[in-house]
Order: structure tokens, then C-alpha cells, then sequence
């Protein structure tokens, strides 16, 4: 498999019997995902949309050997439920809500660190698009027919420049192993170095594209790990040259509020890691062709 | 969310922090009458604005008759303050908190942030109150203490007091500051702040600690729960396009420039305003219209933009995956019928149903430019702008 998830993985649905569960349920359903069942408390036992309803995701977990667990509860409710998986024993959690309390995530992290590194859930997102092995899978809310399958990793915080990112170097002809999205909020679970080193270490990954953005450490910390551990070539984008200071663009992590936080801050350091720069958010296609020709 | 500095005291107080005595004013004679509420020779009246910095601007006096209270009040009340905090445009003064006066032997800084390394509240203090904190990182990086709260237990009296000796303070002040500092943290973690800020903490020739002025910024994600908190909004504070748009659930973020922005997801929004600005133009506005885009929020989004008198072009900028391209070109459509839109109008739009999108456009036989791509999208509206007779007129 490229990462995180393949045309085997056991997906379970959190929230399946909502509205926005049902409907991307369906889809990934409809693209290949081996759904296996959902979870909603108060209507196990009962079936939606042919897949078994689960009061509990230990039950669920029991009942169907899902691994993933791809989360569309509400955000006043998501952290609860990221941590009910964690302790379920699902291997990889994505949390779509955007709007989840900062504090709540303080907890979710603290919470997660209960569980041995080897036993410990990651946590993808949350406000974050979803993770995708074109050809395979997808868990998330990105339209599967934009990207071609292939040996090129994407990361990114955004969804739609992610989807940009992926259309541009199917264009000239570059295929995606996996993209993944790691949401743009303040606090979230696996960063782009945590990502970064999986797909160091995939076989089926040649290159990678980061698209990073205003705000936090989390790309100075992706370069340093790059200069000193990764083998494969990165190229990346930074949005946000013109974003003024203090003002939260969107994300809610989206906010320049220290040193190393803007995005000509963030090129300069990835580009000193040696990271190839995309400069323009129409330039992926031709950087990352001529970066693995 | 910001609030004033006299809500941000008067929650500090129930959560046991000592500040001096004041009240509200919403006139000179209110001032004045206030003022004599209060004990001391003098005291202070200033301006409460969404904003750092208020001292510089004037907005804070220090006054010792009546006539100086109503002629500080007066010269206060309905004025713009602009501070470096504000932006050009400054920040109505509508109401003043009339304070007394506190004689001060020490001045402390005191913030607690939600750190995004560490991913919990971090305390930051240094004696070196009263400057900012950025100026203190840069000139007295060594005076700078830091603690990390964990979340599962809270902030521990250990980790306050070793604070209150680090900051040098005298063996007889440390129970008060370990109760200010611990008041503070709960604040934070028990109404969902993001941000508090004590600048100056003072300790006064009598031997008190007290917070002299107070910041504190809440999480909008956590509002929905804190409904005291939400009370304590403020309008006047806020640029009134961004209110416009954000109370109807659109991410609208105000700019300077003359080319309007309609875009969906926030970093593809970035993206559109730094291709904007590499084309030569300048962006009026962030806006982020959001997954699942009907045509009535395409329309709220162009209401939104158009609010700002600046704009002199649109550009709209779509990559669907849960949008669908034919419902945001049919809301295009409506919003330049509708809104007779004259001004250079380019449209993008990419992903799910792109071609059932053009078309609609191409049908509609209004002067909608389409482009293929971000690039193309952005060349071509600063073009049409810098050539359109409406450029400058506004």
C-alpha cells in the first residue's frame, strides 16, 4: 500500500447515520473503500445504507476488525469521540470537524498519551480534508477522480490547494501514492514530519509534495527532519505571502503570532533544508516534474 | 473573540486576582461621577477598545480634578483611537473605565498562550513588565520565564511559585502571586481562553499585587458553550464587513485592496490573494465561502465583498470536491443579474461538474470571463482592473 490506507483497509464510519456521514459514506463506498459499519450511540443494531449501525466503537471494533475509523461527529462532540477510538483500539482515526475547541485538543492529545507509542492511535486532522490512495481508497471528502495513481506523496493543511496541488501534476502526467491532510487547525494530530517519515519509508513513494501554510512550527520542523533524515526529493508551497499579521486566514491555526510563523519565514527555512520551492500556487505541476525528472 | 479590558478585569476578579477599583462611563459627567465612587487623590480614564497600545494613542489619562476627568472623557468618547493594533482605519471609543490611581514599586509581564509546540497552556512572565512582549523577547530574551501546564492535573502551586521566586519577587508577596498566577490559568482553562495577557502586573508601594491592564481573547470555537463569554461581544470593535460576512457563516477577512475575492477553502483563499498580489493587484479581501456552496451563499459572498467600497473587480476562484462548480456559477449568475454588477468580473472554476459550469456561464450572455486556470485567473482580472474606467472611482 502507498500509506495509511489501501482497497483492505477496514473502515469504520463515526457519525454514519448523519447527514454529512451518510453522504460521504456513500461515496467512499461507491470509489472502492471497504466500509465495513458505523457508530452512532443509541441505533446499534440497526442497519444504514446496508452497513451495520454499532452503539460503541468497541463493539464495532469486535464486530467487524475495522482499523481506521474516519470521524464525521460534530465538532462540539469530536473530541469525545477521537478519544473513545484511540481507546478502542483503531489504528488510524480522520477527523473531518472543523470548529473542535483548542482546549479540547489539548485533551485529546494529552489523553493519547496514555497508550504506548507502538499501541497509540494516529490521529489525522482534524478540519482537515482526509487521506486518499488514488486507484485504492479514500477517507474523506475529496473528489477521487482529480487525482492519478502513482509514486508522488502529498501533505498538506488545505483540502481545496491540496486538490489543486493533485490536478496540476496530473496534468503533465504525475500520479499520487497518497495525499494526506493534515487540517488547518492550531492543534492537531500528526504533523508534517509524522507524515513525512511515513512516506520516507514507503516503498511505493518516490517524491513528496508538502503545501504548508501561515501560522505554527510544524513546516520549520518538517525541514529540519528533512535535512537531516529524508532520502526522497521535497518540493513545497507556503500560502499566505500576503497574509496580514495577527489576522486568523480561515484555518484557525492559519494566524502568523511568533517568530518563523509567515510564509516567507517558512520558504526561507525549507528552502535552506533543501527543499525545492514551489513559488506560485500554479506551479506545482512543472516544479515537481522537473524535481523527479 | 477580544473583549474590553474592564470584562477581562472583572472575570480576572472572580477568579480571585486583585485590580484596582473602577467603573463604567459612558459620558464625561458619567466619568466624573464614577470618579468619585473612587478613593485617592487621582485617577485613570481610558478608553476601552479592542486594542493594545491604547496609551500611545492617548487613550489612557491620568487625572486629578473633575475638569480633567470630563475634558479627558470628552476628548475620548466617539473619537477613532489608531494604535499600531488597529489598522488605519483605528477603533470607535465608546465607553471608559475610570480607574484609581496605584502607586507602583514593580511592573511584571504575565501572558498565558495556548503553545502549539507543546500543545498546552504555556506562562510566560518577565520582570520587565510594561514593555511589549515581542520587544522583551528581542531585548531581554533572559528575562523571559517559561512553565508548561499540564492539562490533566492543571496548573500545580509549585509551578507558580517557583515563577514568583524566578521573577525575584519578595518572600512576603509569594502567596499573592501564586494566587494570581493560578487565578489567571483557570481563567483560561475553565472559560476556554486562548490568550490571557497581564500587562503590567504590578505590585504596589502598599505591597499588593494587581492587574493594571488585562487581555483576554477567547477561542471561537468554544463560544458555543460559554454563553456569558458570547454576551461580551462587542460590534463597534469590529470591521463592519467582516461582522457583514461572519454572521452569516462566511470566513471574511478585510484588506486593503481593490480586487474582491470569492474563493472556496481557506488555503486555497491564501493562495488566490498571493497569485493576486504576484499579478500586480491587491486583494480587497479573504473569503472563504465553504464546502457545500448553494447558490444563495454564492450570493451572500458577492453581498459580502461588495460591501467593501473599495472593490473594483471580483475574482472568483472555485476547486470543487464537496462543491459542485453548476450551483456556484448558477449563484455567479444570479448575484451579476441581481446586484447589476458593472465591475470586471473573472470566474474559475475546477473539480466536480466544471463543464456543467462553463457552461451555465457561456449561456448566460452577461460579461463573465472565465479563466482555466489560478494563474490565468489572476493575470486576467488585474489586467481588466488596471484597464477598467471604474479603477479609482471608487
Amino acid at each position: 500500500m502507498a500509506i495509511l490506507i489501501n482497497k483492505d483497509t477496514r473502515v469504520l464510519v463515526l457519525g454514519l447515520t448523519g447527514r454529512i456521514g451518510s453522504f460521504h459514506a456513500q461515496d467512499m463506498i461507491n470509489h472502492g473503500t471497504n466500509v465495513v459499519g458505523g457508530v452512532t450511540p443509541g441505533k446499534g443494531g440497526s442497519t444504514h445504507n446496508g452497513l451495520p449501525v454499532f452503539n460503541t466503537i468497541k463493539g464495532a471494533v469486535a464486530e467487524t476488525g475495522a482499523t481506521l475509523a474516519i470521524c464525521f461527529v460534530p465538532p462540539p462532540f469530536a473530541a469525545d469521540s477521537i478519544m473513545e477510538a484511540a481507546d478502542a483500539g483503531i489504528e488510524t482515526c480522520v477527523c473531518i470537524a472543523d470548529g473542535i475547541p483548542a482546549s479540547d485538543m489539548i485533551r485529546v492529545k494529552r489523553y493519547m498519551r496514555r497508550y504506548k507509542s507502538e499501541n497509540r492511535m494516529r490521529l489525522i486532522g482534524p478540519n482537515c480534508a482526509g487521506i486518499i490512495t488514488p486507484g485504492q481508497a479514500f477517507a474523506g471528502l475529496m473528489p477521487p477522480h482529480i487525482y492519478m495513481p502513482g509514486r508522488v506523496g502529498i501533505i498538506g493543511r488545505s483540502g481545496t490547494l491540496g486538490y489543486e496541488a493533485a490536478s496540476q501534476m496530473k496534468e503533465v502526467g504525475i500520479g499520487v501514492s497518497s495525499s494526506i491532510g493534515i487540517g488547518g487547525d492550531p492543534i492537531n494530530g500528526s504533523s508534517f514530519r509524522d507524515i513525512l517519515e511515513l512516506f520516507e519509508n514507503d516503498p511505493e513513494t518516490d517524491a513528496v509534495v508538502l503545501v504548508g501554510e501561515i501560522g505554527g512550527p510544524q513546516e520549520a520542523d518538517a525541514a529540519r527532519y528533512i535535512r537531516d533524515h529524508m532520502t526522497k526529493p521535497v518540493a513545497a508551497y507556503i500560502a499566505g505571502l500576503s497574509a496580514p499579521k495577527g489576522r486568523t486566514m480561515g484555518h484557525a491555526g492559519a494566524i502568523v503570532s511568533a517568530f518563523g510563523e509567515s510564509a516567507q519565514e517558512k520558504v526561507e527555512i525549507l528552502g535552506q533544508a533543501g527543499v525545492t520551492i514551489v513559488p506560485t500556487p500554479s506551479s506545482f505541476g512543472e516544479v515537481v516534474q522537473k524535481m523527479i525528472a | 473573540m477580544d473583549i474590553h479590558e474592564y470584562q477581562a478585569k472583572d472575570l480576572l476578579k472572580q477568579f480571585g486576582v486583585s485590580v484596582p477599583r473602577g467603573g463604567i462611563a459612558y459620558s464625561p459627567e458619567q466619568a466624573v461621577y464614577r470618579s468619585h465612587e473612587l478613593s485617592g487623590e487621582k485617577c485613570v480614564v481610558k478608553a476601552q477598545i479592542h486594542s493594545g497600545a491604547r496609551g500611545k494613542a492617548g487613550g489612557v489619562r491620568i487625572c486629578s480634578s473633575d475638569e480633567e476627568i470630563s475634558e479627558a472623557a470628552s476628548w475620548m468618547l466617539g473619537r477613532k483611537l489608531v494604535t499600531h493594533q488597529t489598522g488605519p482605519q483605528g477603533k470607535l471609543v465608546g465607553r471608559l473605565y475610570v480607574e484609581e490611581a496605584t502607586n507602583i514599586a514593580q511592573e511584571i509581564y504575565l501572558g498565558f498562550v495556548m503553545d502549539r509546540t507543546e500543545e498546552r497552556v504555556v506562562v510566560v512572565a518577565s520582570a520587565q513588565g510594561g514593555m511589549e512582549i515581542e520587544d522583551i523577547s528581542a531585548d531581554e530574551p533572559d528575562s523571559i520565564i517559561r512553565s508548561v501546564v499540564d492539562p490533566a492535573v492543571g496548573m500545580q502551586a509549585f509551578q507558580a511559585r517557583e515563577i514568583a521566586f524566578q521573577l525575584g519577587l519578595d518572600a512576603t508577596l509569594i502567596a499573592q502571586a501564586v494566587k494570581t498566577i493560578t487565578g489567571c490559568y483557570r481563567v483560561m482553562s475553565e472559560l476556554d481562553a486562548s490568550m490571557v495577557e497581564i500587562n503590567p502586573l504590578v505590585v504596589t508601594t502598599g505591597g499588593e499585587i494587581m492587574a493594571l491592564d488585562a487581555k483576554i481573547s477567547f477561542d471561537d470555537n468554544a463560544l458555543f458553550r460559554r454563553p456569558e463569554i458570547s454576551e461580551m461581544r462587542d460590534k463597534s470593535q469590529e470591521d463592519k464587513r467582516e461582522t457583514y460576512a461572519q454572521d452569516r457563516g462566511l470566513s471574511y477577512i478585510g484588506l486593503e485592496g481593490n480586487i474582491g475575492c470569492i474563493v472556496n477553502g481557506a488555503g486555497l483563499a491564501m493562495a488566490t490573494l498571493d497569485m493576486i498580489k504576484m499579478a500586480g493587484g491587491e486583494p480587497a479581501n479573504f473569503l472563504d465561502v465553504g464546502g457545500g456552496a448553494s447558490p444563495e451563499r454564492v450570493m451572500m459572498s458577492f453581498r459580502s465583498v461588495l460591501n467593501d467600497p473599495k472593490v473594483e473587480a471580483i475574482l472568483v476562484n472555485i476547486f470543487a470536491g464537496i462543491n459542485r462548480c453548476d450551483w456556484i456559477a448558477e449563484g455567479v449568475v444570479r448575484a451579476v443579474r441581481e446586484l447589476e454588477l458593472k465591475m470586471p468580473l473573472v470566474v474559475r472554476l475546477s473539480g466536480t461538474n466544471d463543464k456543467e459550469g462553463q457552461k451555465i456561464l457561456n449561456n448566460s450572455g452577461l460579461n463573465i470571463i472565465t479563466a482555466p486556470t489560478l494563474a490565468d485567473a489572476a493575470e486576467k482580472v488585474v489586467g481588466l482592473w488596471k484597464n477598467s474606467p471604474e479603477k479609482g472611482a471608487a
